[in-house]
This record gives C-alpha cells, structure tokens and sequence, in this order.
C-alpha cells in the first residue's frame, strides 16, 4: 500500500489532481459548520450582486442568493451523488462481468445480450426514459447515471474474468476442491479488484458530470435544492447578461471532474503493472547508442569478415537498474558461414543479434560500446536511412514466433511485395508480385499462387515461417539473422524448415547467423558455434569440435544435460542453481558460482576470452587445453 | 461480405425488438394517467374514460405493446398532444437537425482525435505529446454545457464572430453558409470531449501496437518510419479505435442534448426534455426509439468497417 | 449423431497392461471428447470437432506413462478429461478400482493431480504461497491448522523449498522453483496419480533436469503413478516406462519406452523419432512434402496419417485402422506396421 502511494505521488500530475480533490472534499465535508449564509434564503434586492460586493465573497444568483454558500452545498450535493452513482455502477456491472465472465457459455450469452440491449441506446436517452418514468429528481437522476454506466463495467471485467477463467490457478483451484462460488470470491476476484477501482476512478469524473448533466436539463435535483448541476442550469438563462452565476459553478465542475481524472490516471498507472515497469514505451526506430560509447579500430587485414561485431555492450536501463545483456560480445561471419550462437534464456543471444542493425527496442535498450562493421562500415555510427537501406536489403531477419511477427492484417503477399519494394520503388507492382510468388515456390509453399492472398492466421505455424525465410530472402541479403526460427514449431515441421534453410544456404551461399538453445539443431546446421552466458561469449569454434571436446565447464556440462533420444530410461545430468541475473553480475567468471571445478581466482577480476585463430575460452580451468 | 452484412442486420432484430420492449415497458411504468395530463382541466371521469378507451389504455399491457409496435412499423407512433401533429413528423424533423450537428461534430472528432493520438504516441513524451496530452485533460474535464457558454461569452458577444444560438437567421436565413455559420460554435463544444477521449484512447492503441512484433519485423524489413507509423501501426491500432468510434458516436448523440439546450438547436434532444417535463409521454417514447434504432443501425455500419479492416473477424 | 459416428469407429483393442505389473492405477475406457462447435444462443451445435478419438488403456500403480504428440494431437484435452476438468463426450475413468464421478471435482482432486505446464500462470498472484498449499489440504481432507502446517513443513522438506518461501507470492520466484511450488501443491492433495503437463517445456535445459530428477525421486518416496505430457521426445523416453504415441486426436502406438523409438511400428512415430535433431545425424528432410494436419473441422475418412505417410494404400484411406496388438507389450494403429 505504502508503495502503491508512494508510486502515486510520484506522478506529478495525479499528486495535484490529489490535492485539489482533497481541498474540495474537505470544504464539502466542513461546508454545515462553516460560517456560510443559507443556501435558500432569497434576497431579490441583491439579484446578480456581483463577486466581492459587501456580504457575498462570490457573489449572488438570480434570486439573491448566496453563490458560496450554494457552491459548495452543490459541491457537496455533486460530489455525494456521483461516487454513489459510481460505486452502484460498479457493484452490480462487475457482479455481472464476473459471473458472465467465468461461467461462460449460456449465462454469458444471455447476460451479454442484455448488456448489448442498454448499450443500444445513447446513454442519455436510456436515462432520459429511466428519468421520465421515475420522475425527475435527483436520487432518480443518480439511478439513471448508474444504470447507463453498468454495462461499462460489465463489458470490461467480464473481458478480465474470460482471461482469468481460463489461466491455469483457476483450474488448480478446481483440483484443489474448490467450488464455483469460492473460487469467484477467493481466486478470481482479488485479481479482478485492481480493474474495477482503476475502471472506478477513470469514470467517477465522468459520472459526476453526467448527473451534473440531467441536473442541468432540469431532470435532477429540484429547487430549492441544487447540485452544480442545477446552478448551471438555472444560471444558463442569465449567462449572456452576467456571466459570473454560471462561470463560477462550471468552473467547480471542471475542477472536480479535472483533480478526480488527474488522480484516476495516477491510481491507473500506480496499479497497472505494466505501466510500472516502463513497458509501455514506444520502441524508437532504432536503437539508442551512447555517444561516448568506445569504438574498436576496424580490421583491416585482407581476410576481413563481411560483418564484424566488435566488443558489442548492450544495456537496458529500468529505473535506476542497469540490466547488461550483452557484455563484449565480439563476432564475425564470412560470406557463405553459417555461425551459431547458443545459449540459454536471458544469456543475451537475441539482443545480440537485434543489437546489429539497432532493432533492440529502446527504451529500456541503449547499446553502451562497441562497433557492428558490414564489410567496414560501422552500422551504430550509421545514420538512420543508411541503416533502413541495410535492413532487410543486406542483413535480413527471420524470427520466432511467425504468428505474431507477422503483421495480422495485411495479406502474405502484400507483406512479400512490401518488403521488395520497400528498396526499390522502381520495381512495378505486378513485378514484385510476381517476384514475391516465385519466392513463396522457394521456400517450398503448395499452392502459392492462392496462399499469395492468405492472411498469416489462415496459415499453419511451418507455413507462415516459410513466408517469414521468403521475405527474408526477398532482397538477397548478404546476411540473415535468424533469431529461434523453429522453437516455436513441433518437431516434424522443424526438421522441413531447417532441411529447407540448409538447402538455400547452400544454394546462394548465404551468411547465417543462427540463433538457437538446442544442440541438436546447431551440430546439423553450423559450421561454427559461439556460447553465450549471462551476456558473454564463454567459448567459440568449430561446431563439431566444440562439442567434441568442450572447453568451458559450462558448455561440457550444458551438453551433458540434454537427453538424447535413444538412451532409454536414465537419471538425467543438472546444472545446479540458477544464472545471474544481468543487474547484478558477479566479478570474474559469470559462471564460478555453478561450475565444481571454481577456484579463489575464478570470482575476481576480468576473465578474457583467450584461445587461437579457431578457438576462444573464457575460462582460468578449461577442461581442454585449445590446441 | 454481403452475407456478414445480412447476418449482422438480422442479429440487429431481437436487439431491436429488446430495444422497443425495455422503452414501451420503461414508459408503461410511469405514474399517473396520461388521460388526465393530456385533458388537464377537462377531465372529468367520463372524458377520461372515453380518452383511455381511445387510446387503447384500457388493453392488457402485452397486447397494448404489440398493438404499438404493429402501428410503430407502419410508421404511426401516435399523436403529439403538446405539438399538436404526429410523433412521427416531429420526430424526424427534429432528428434531422441533430444529425446535421451531431455528424459535424462526429467527423471532426474522429479525425482530430486519432490525428492528435497519432502525433502523440509517435512523439511519446516530446513536446507535442505534452502538449497534447494537457489540452485533451481538459478537454475531457470541461461539461459541454459549460463549454458551450464560454465559446458563446467569447465568440458571439465578445468578439461577434459567429451568431449565438439558432440554426438559421431569422430574417433573411437559410442557405448552407448560414447553416454553416450557425454550426461552428455548437459543432466544436460538442467535438471536444469526443475528441479528448478518442485522442487518449487512439495514443494508447498506438503504443501497444508499437511494442509488437510485427512492428519489429516492419522495421527489420527496412520499412521506412513514416509507413510504420501512418501503415503498420496506425492499422493495426484502428482495430480498437473504430469500436470506441462507435461508443463515441453514442456520446455525441448524447451530447448533443445539451448543445442543443445551450445553442438553442432545434433538435431532438430538445424536443425530448421539453417533452419530458410537458410529459408528452408518446413523443419521448417515438423519439426514443427512433433514434436507438439509428444507433443499432450505425452500429451495424461500425461492426461492418470492422470486419473490413480486420480478416480474422468471421465474415 | 454420436452413435452414428461411434458406429464407424473402428474395434480398438485396450492397451493392457502386463499381466505381471500388478494393481492398476488408472483404467480409461472408450474416453473420446467431441467439442461442439456453432451453436447460438438458442440452437444445438450442428457439428463437432472431435479432438480426442475414442482411447483405452491402462496403467499399474508406480508406472511412469510418457504421452507425445505434437501441437493439434489432443494431449492437453485428453489430460483434462483424466483430472475431471473437462467432461468427456464419451467413456469412463477408474482410478484405484474406483470409478469417478464427473459431477465431483474434489473426488478427482483426491485420487489424481495435475502440474500445469506453465509454473508461474499456475499461481494465483494475489495468493502467498501458504495459501496456495493449504487449499487441498483444507478442502480435499479437511485438515486443521496445526494438521495443514505439519504437512506443508513435511512436503516442503521433500520437495526442497525452504520454508520461509511460504510467506511470498508467486512472481517473486523463478520457473524452475515455481514449478517445485506447483509438484509441492500437487502432492499435498496425497493423489494416486499425477498429470505432468510439459513439466519441464518452459524451463532452460540446465534447470529441467533438476526437476525431473526431484520427480523421479518424489515418485519412489510417495509411491506415485506419472503420466507424462511431453512433445521432447528425448526427454519423454529418458522419464517413462511406457510411451503412448498422439496423432490427431489418435492414439497411434503404445509401447515400452526403449522400443517405442527405437523400433517404432507406426510410420508416423518414425517420423518423430527421424525429425528430432540429434547431434551427428546430417540434415535431411525427413518429408520430401511441406506436410501438415489435416483439417479438423473437415477430417478425412481412414488413418490421419494417411495423407502424410510413405506406406499409405486404398485400404488406408477408407478405414480408420484399429489399435492392435503388436508384439509383446506393444500396440498400433496402423494396417501396414513397419
């Protein structure tokens, strides 16, 4: 909690929302005790006597009636009416959302279509009919702003509750015995509480105004009672004349329905935890890249790499933690190499290979050191259209998960077109049309002409990532980047997509980086295999002499932890503990603290990647002395 | 397509049906005898009677229902008492001159609103999405009511730009710039909570769509940043503005209520307080209905663009 | 409609288990699930997707079953019918001899549990962990407080998770101790048997092992029956006794797990046991074709594999083959076995 206000009051904005709302609401609570006239006593020979006159601070109304006294009785009447309206909106439109939401089927077929039927209307003619048949009034009033608002809230928890009916606590409830109306009020509804105060305080402004409103067209409270509502309303006759009887009571609305949205924000993003972490930034287009980052002199020898990552230092920076992800990695591949880099999840494989042409999303990403040469030139110095003229021309990517990469509303071809055309204007479309057909018959795809208009979930998982290698193909790139092609895919289709990228490497002597966590997929595919760890390169070389005879402890013994299939029934190598985490990295070797061979020296200083022309440790004890 | 359009129009039947039963039975409910507030001081238990009888009160409520809905379908929603003609020609009438306003004040919404949410989220926290940002919080704060006051003090009398209320000019009016000058004013107190809460949600869209994957993949491909940004992203992003386009349209309709108080709009938002507090039941009843149906129908209209823009809605 | 379909089924035999192995745990027979699909406010589903084809099999007490299949075979449906979550369309489940009422969860929950593939979505992230633990204790065998303390400290102790974690919530854990969490709440309900739905899948392959090896170990100490989800065929065979191979909703073939891959008698598990990638083995296509599933709204008659399979024929095509007997311990569905 004392975090939560503390995250609060950070927010400039929702720290002044908070305290005008406070003066306000103290003033409201204090206004029967202070020292103020009667709000009703009429004085018609002080009609309209305007602010600051003798007696009446601001001023008085139509009927010569106190403008403080009646403000702020207003404010009260308001400010009473619209949290009640709130809160009765909330009640009964999130008992209804939950249950919808985690019963589902029939009852939430039918409580929807009764949500669907309120929000058929405009709200303010449900509440003007709800208004015409109570009768005007102010608690009819306050009826009618609650009714309209429950489908809001219906329609939102019960988007939560679907989500959280179906996440896996809720079915070991179940097995835990749990029965439908405890596991409602003991599983689901602490999760679903957050997004019904967030959903209470972003519209409590918004209810106060639309009862400010009814009250306004004369259907709320009734003389000689007012909300601000109403002193607007009554005013609005005399507004041309003398403004002041209706400025000063919109000016409190505005403020009110102001300070409660400033702080309904606050209370959002305080409680919203993706917000908390900074997760909502918009990603820049390319990566940031310190400007007193150090730069590696180029290799200039004559076997130079197509593309040379030199001492590359990839950082997020959240809050005041500093994540470093990729700490020195330093690689190379040459035209027609195939270069794989493993390791497992957090070693800093992908933002490595996303570091190259600045695509780590930024913030939280900032590249701290180092160089990325393509064939010389330094791509973290280049300018941005440089680097768009080498994305997907030069370096091409593929990834993960086709589903999401994709994007889901333009076609597959259109995506192919766009990407040929994105680097040569010149090219018709009917041409790059008939470039991207003769690409999707490359990656092997039956029937392309038709799958040339399929939208990427109308296809399977291995379809859509042969349109992901084809796009990447698209500009006979020098390099492709592919950051875990297959993981997501079952292992049939694995075997087609890795046969198939094998097959073009060999055909058009592609450079490949390949990024992976399995073994297996890296001794098919690789001629060379970097290891990476907490954001290092721990050991580099030969793919089948690295597993042959690895030098790091730790990739002797990550093999060691990988079933193979044919061993029958066994006990099965691990790895003790866990990896460090990348804020908090150890001195000297990332690795001593799991690694049984760790000596006094392994835990101080820098520990550099040492070794030959052909193969690199990073390690004081390799368990292979590098010939 | 043509079928999706069908389906939807035929699922808009039993919310239209239940549209027409909550306001016939919402009205059904009210206290008092309309008999004896239509014939005021003529009411004597006879003429009562003979009115009720008339006007079909005596029926079973079930039966009075289908007997209105048979003569709603035929276009006969009775008679005004207050205006002295049929519900039907004042209803349109009025509705007509709200849709002027309110369509006004929905274009003008939708377009500032995903510009101002676009610009914004492109330059997250830059000096224009500051900037943004605060009009569109006040925006959102102000009652339209009292907005449109305030642009009466200054632009009608202060500096005698645009006219203060009305639709046409008394004398001499009539013509589209005059239509249009009359327009200004109410169009653009009504716009501005609309736009505020479409530029928020419209900012919002963009962001999420901007952190996925595909947007990575655009860009990978060497997609310049302009086409991300007004392509990919602003695409993608319309997938959830369009259904708050068409929770807005309801807002602006609503709205427009007020508008029409404080411009003195001859709409049907006027006419329907004035009928309620005249308890002109039959005319509040048509012209709700009248315009919850144009609202479900629009809404179809929405759902429609929707399932244009977004293949994987089944069609 | 059911019976129509469940005419044409084919006579599949039940995969028994040894005469020699003992007591059985678990006794399934003809469970199948058909899932509706259309279907309004008002009318009946017209049609349905069968994601789960009628299945029988057994297990004996202390066995590990491993189960394969890859993305679409029906695994996790098949495994939520087993622990009562879903309601099968047809068939019934014996546990211990007893057989199960659909209607109860909390009978499920006593004799069968379930670990969810994903450690951390498994945990309420508003529960602390004590409480995560006491909710069988307390609701599946009514236990007090100082009863439901005594047993937490007592599983804890064997699961190797040091107290103090009991006062914290779920994200303040990483996978592989949430997933020490999720075997801790699964035993506090003493069950029979435990599901393991892909364990291991979203752990780093450096912390998998731990974790299975803690499983291998809590089986001997409690006496637990496995059933094993997996689609890592290595490391299916590396934990199981006997692998029962999914296609499509289809059991293919059941066997011993040192047979199974090794001399597979169905040509789809050969398949499988070809794509996997396997140090020293060169790359080839083990399919020349981009093959897929075939639709599941719309499934062709005869074997599911049919359109995919090497040895396929007319007979093939027209008729689902039977699960049959093939060898000792060892069954398949397929009319040209290898």
């Amino acid at each position: 909690m004392t975090a939560f206000l503390k995250l609060l009051f950070r927010n400039r904005l929702a720290a002044m929302g908070a305290v005008v709302l406070s003066i306000i609401l103290v003033l409201a609570i204090l206004t029967p005790v202070l020292p103020l006239q009667d709000p009703n006593i009429t004085n018609t020979g002080d009609r309209f006597a305007r602010p600051f006159t003798e007696g009446y601070l601001l001023g008085a109304d139509h009927l010569g009636r106190d403008q403080l006294s009646r403000l702020l009785h207003g404010t009260r009447t308001s400010l009473m009416v619209g949290a009640i309206a709130a809160f009765l909106a909330a009640f009964f439109g999130s008992a209804i959302g939950i249950i919808s939401g985690y019963f589902g089927k029939r009852t939430d077929n039918i409580l929807m279509r009764l949500i669907d039927m309120l929000m058929a209307f405009p709200y303010i003619l449900l509440a003007l009919a709800i208004v015409a048949a109570l009768g005007t009034g102010l608690i009819n009033a306050l009826i009618a702003v609650a009714a309209v608002n429950i489908p809001f809230f219906a329609r939102n928890i019960r988007g939560i509750t679907v989500g959280l009916s179906h996440r896996e606590f809720v079915d070991a409830a179940r097995l835990a015995g749990k029965g439908h109306i405890r596991i409602i009020l003991t599983e689901v509804l602490p999760n679903v509480l957050p997004v019904i105060v967030i959903a209470m305080s972003t519209t409590v402004g918004w209810m106060i105004l639309e009862t400010a409103g009814l009250s306004f067209l004369g259907l709320g409270s009734q003389p000689p009672d007012s909300d601000l509502g109403s002193m607007l309303g009554q005013a609005k006759d005399h507004f041309t004349t003398h403004p002041h009887t209706s400025i000063i009571p919109g000016i409190m609305i505005f403020l009110i329905v102001m300070s409660v949205n400033l702080l309904g924000d606050g209370v959002r993003d305080a409680l919203d935890p993706r917000l908390r972490s900074g997760a909502l930034s918009r990603p820049l287009p390319v990566t940031n890249v310190a400007k007193d980052r150090n730069v590696p002199a180029e290799d200039t020898s004559a076997n130079a790499a197509l593309l040379d990552i030199q001492e590359l230092e990839t950082q997020f920076h959240v809050g005041d933690r500093i994540y470093e992800a990729v700490g020195k990695v330093s690689l190379s591949v040459k035209p027609g190499e195939c270069l794989g880099i493993i390791g497992e999840s957090g070693s800093g494989k992908s933002v490595t290979a996303l570091s190259v042409t600045g695509l780590v999303a930024s913030p939280p990403g900032v590249i701290t050191g180092g160089a990325v040469r393509l064939e010389g030139d330094d791509l973290l110095a280049a300018k941005y259209e440089k680097l768009r003229s080498v994305r997907g021309n030069r370096i091409a990517y593929i990834f993960q998960d086709p589903l999401s990469t994709l994007h889901p509303l333009y076609t597959v071809g259109d995506q192919l077109v766009e990407a040929i055309r994105v680097h040569d204007s010149r090219v018709s479309k009917s041409a790059a049309r008939a470039r991207a057909l003769e690409l999707m018959k490359q990656v092997r795809i039956p029937n392309a002409e038709s799958r040339l208009g399929n939208y990427p979930h109308e296809m399977s998982g291995g379809m859509r990532q042969r349109v992901g290698i084809a796009m990447s193909l698209a500009n006979e790139p020098d390099i492709i980047i592919a950051d875990e092609p297959t993981t997501a895919l079952d292992v049939t289709v694995q075997a087609q997509i890795l046969a198939l990228l094998n097959d073009l490497r060999r055909e058009r002597g592609l450079a490949i980086i390949f990024i992976t966590h399995d073994f297996g997929v890296v001794a098919q595919l690789c001629d060379r295999v970097a290891v990476m760890y907490a954001g290092r390169i721990v050991e580099e070389g030969p793919t089948q002499a690295v597993l042959d005879a690895p030098a790091h402890p730790y990739t002797k013994r990550l093999i060691a932890c990988v079933p193979e299939l044919g061993g029958g029934r066994r006990e099965l190598a691990a790895i003790p503990g866990l990896p460090p985490v990348v804020n908090d990295l150890p001195p000297g070797c990332h690795f001593a603290a799991r690694c049984d061979k760790c000596q006094p020296e392994c835990k101080v200083g820098y520990i550099a990647l040492e070794g030959n022309e052909k193969r690199t440790v990073r390690c004081i004890h390799p368990e292979e002395a590098l010939a | 397509m043509g079928s999706y359009i069908l389906k939807r129009l035929v699922a808009a039947i039993p919310v239209l049906i239940g549209v027409s039963v909550l306001v016939f039975f919402i009205m059904a409910m009210i206290p008092g005898d309309p008999a004896l507030a239509i014939l005021g001081a003529y009411a004597t238990p006879e003429n009562v009677a003979k009115l009720n009888a008339d006007l079909g009160l005596d029926k079973p409520l079930v039966q009075r229902y289908f007997i209105w809905l048979g003569n709603m379908l035929t276009g006969d929603f009775g008679r005004s008492y207050s205006q002295n003609k049929p519900v039907i020609d004042e209803v349109m009438g009025r509705f007509g001159n709200t849709l002027i306003l309110a369509g006004v004040a929905f274009v003008l919404c939708s377009i500032l609103g995903i510009l101002a949410g676009v610009v914004s989220a492109a330059r997250q926290y830059g000096l224009a999405d500051k900037a943004i940002t605060f009009t569109v919080l006040i925006g959102i704060s102000i009652p339209s009511f009292f907005l449109g006051m305030i642009l009466i003090i200054l632009f009608a009398l202060k500096l005698r730009m645009f006219p203060v209320s009305g639709m046409y000019l008394i004398y001499g009016g009539g013509g589209l710039a005059d239509l249009a000058n009359h327009l200004v004013l109410p169009a653009s107190a009504l716009a501005v909570v609309a736009t505020g809460v479409i530029a928020r949600l419209s900012r919002s869209a963009m962001l999420e769509v901007l952190r996925q994957d595909y947007i990575r993949t655009a860009r990978a491909k060497g997609v310049g940043e302009r086409r991300v940004i007004m392509g990919h992203a602003l695409k993608a992003a319309m997938v959830s503005i369009i259904p708050v386009l068409g929770i807005q349209a309801g807002f602006v309709v609503s709205g427009a209520v007020y508008i029409e108080m404080v411009f003195d709009w001859p709409g049907i938002g006027q006419m329907l307080v004035n009928a309620i507090s005249q308890r002109d039941l039959l005319l509040v009843q048509g012209g709700v209905v009248v315009v919850a149906a144009c609202y479900v129908l629009f809404n179809i209209v929405v759902d429609v663009a929707q399932a244009l823009l977004d293949p994987r809605i089944k069609t | 409609m059911t019976d129509a379909l469940d005419a044409k089924a084919p006579d599949h035999q039940t995969a028994k288990a040894p005469p020699s192995a003992g007591k059985l745990a678990l006794k399934v027979d003809n469970l199948s699930k058909t899932f509706p699909i259309g279907g309004g406010l008002f009318s009946k589903a017209k049609a349905g997707v069968r994601a789960v084809r009628p299945v029988s099999f057994e297990v004996p007490e202390g066995e590990t079953l491993g189960i394969v299949g890859e993305s679409g075979c029906g695994k996790s449906t098949f495994a939520r019918m087993l622990v009562g979550l879903l309601e099968p369309t047809t068939g019934h489940i014996e546990i211990a001899g007893k057989a199960l009422d659909n209607a109860d969860p909390a009978a499920f929950g006593r004799l069968i549990q379930y670990m969810f593939q994903d450690p951390i979505s498994s945990l309420n992230p508003r529960k602390t962990i004590r409480q995560i633990m006491e909710a069988p204790l307390k609701l599946l065998h009514g236990m007090d407080k100082p009863q439901r303390d005594a047993r937490i400290s007592e599983i804890f102790a064997s699961v190797n998770l040091r107290e103090e974690f009991l006062e914290r919530y779920p994200h303040e854990f990483s996978g592989g101790q949430a997933q020490r969490i999720g075997i801790a709440r699964a035993l506090a309900a003493s069950p029979e048997i435990i599901i393991l739905d892909e364990p291991v899948s979203a752990l780093d392959v450096s912390v998998q092992a731990q974790v299975l090896n803690l499983m291998a170990r809590l089986k001997a100490e409690f006496g637990l029956t496995y059933l094993f989800i997996s689609h890592d065929l290595a490391v299916v065979e590396a934990v199981s006794d006997r692998i029962m191979v999914l296609y499509f909703g289809s059991v293919v073939e059941i066997g011993r797990a040192e047979n199974v891959f090794s001399a597979p008698k169905h040509p789809y598990t050969k398949l499988l046991a070809g794509s996997a990638p396997v140090v020293g083995r060169p790359l080839t296509a083990p399919e020349s074709a981009a093959a897929e599933l075939p639709d599941p709204l719309n499934p062709p008659p005869g074997c599911p594999f049919a359109g995919r399979c090497p040895r396929v024929t007319e007979e093939c095509r027209k008729e689902e083959p039977p699960l049959v007997a093939m060898g000792e311990d060892h069954f398949a569905a397929c009319f040209h076995p290898l």
